[in-house]
């Protein structure tokens, strides 16, 4: 069966985001559920979260853990001063490597942060999350790269929320 | 945590499928029966382990404005700086560190434009600088924490 394709209402996609902000609902059809809510078919709301997660405007689409109740207490933001020509190259390299949880590139405020590019470690524990930092260095030939390790050690606010943030 | 939720909750964190009955393809896909992967997910949720399930919109993608931002802050003036910086609804997150640059938050607005106002006014009420640090480049992780 095929459904009859018609142009989907910008106010009824503005419902639908309202909507998934919420969360997905607990049932056997959810997306079915979100069409009832927000006046589109269930294949229109499928096809909606498909498009924007090809956009980008969806990061992730599932679970989303408070990673400081599962026991990732030991939080570290590594900086790095990567020369800027460089700053893509080591991006990706970072990317890849599987305890890095957070990677982007952000502007130097000199003189007092000389750093460029920003990743995150969320560990168990803080000599665990060292050990890794250190096999990255010399796994890759940091050594001489100036870099900065700033563990969390309070959360002032933790919104659970529907941004993608940093810690 | 139980087995089955320790299971689900690695295998979540990957995403849901995008069909009909998503929760009951997830089921089949790791021996389980619908009703559980449903009340699991229900129990972790009121037990605040997951603080949510769906989608994570990007508030920059949306139009919006996103920002990491961070500020020097002596230790004794600390919590009541904090105390105001957490009155802006923009604050997101704000985590203490340890480093000169003491105070990390994200600031998410409803327009690109409102991210200086904010910090404008972050400035002003608290009569520290605040350090803009805009995303440049964000570079591909595969986000997962195994439990």
């Amino acid at each position: 069966m095929t459904e009859e394709p018609r142009a989907v209402s910008a106010w009824g996609l503005l419902r639908l985001r309202k909507q998934l902000e919420r969360g997905l609902p607990l049932a056997a059809r959810p997306y079915q559920a979100l069409a009832e809510r927000t006046g589109l078919s269930e294949q229109e709301v499928i096809n909606a979260i498909i498009q924007w997660q090809e956009q980008g405007l969806i990061k992730r689409f599932g679970l989303v853990v408070k990673h400081r109740t599962l026991g990732y207490t030991a939080n570290a933001m590594v900086v790095w001063n990567i020369p800027d020509e460089q700053v893509r190259a080591v991006g990706n390299i970072m990317a890849g490597i599987p305890f890095i949880t957070l990677c982007y590139q952000r502007p130097r405020r000199l003189p007092d942060w000389p750093y460029n590019l920003f990743c995150m470690i969320h560990g168990t524990n803080r000599e665990r999350v060292l050990a890794q930092l250190d096999s990255l260095i010399t796994e890759h030939n940091l050594q001489d790269v100036k870099h900065s390790v700033l563990f969390s050690n309070k959360a002032y606010r933790q919104r659970g929320g529907r941004y993608v943030s940093h810690d | 945590m139980s087995p089955v939720e320790k299971i689900l909750i690695n295998r979540l964190q990957q995403g849901l499928p995008l069909v009909r009955h998503p929760y009951a393809a997830v089921a089949e896909e790791l021996n389980l029966n619908e009703q559980q992967v449903l009340d699991s997910i229900k129990k972790l949720l009121a037990e605040g382990v997951l603080t949510r399930f769906g989608p994570m919109f990007h508030a920059g993608e949306l139009g919006g404005g996103l920002t990491l931002a961070a500020m020097r802050i002596p230790d004794p003036d600390f919590e009541r700086v904090a105390a105001l910086v957490n009155e802006f609804d923009e604050v997101a997150h704000n985590y203490r560190r340890e480093h000169e640059l003491n105070m990390w938050f994200v600031l998410a607005t409803e327009t690109r434009d409102a991210i200086e106002k904010t910090i404008a006014a972050i400035e002003k009420n608290t009569g520290y600088p605040v350090y803009n640090m805009p995303k440049e480049q964000e570079f591909h992780v595969h986000l997962h924490f195994p439990v």
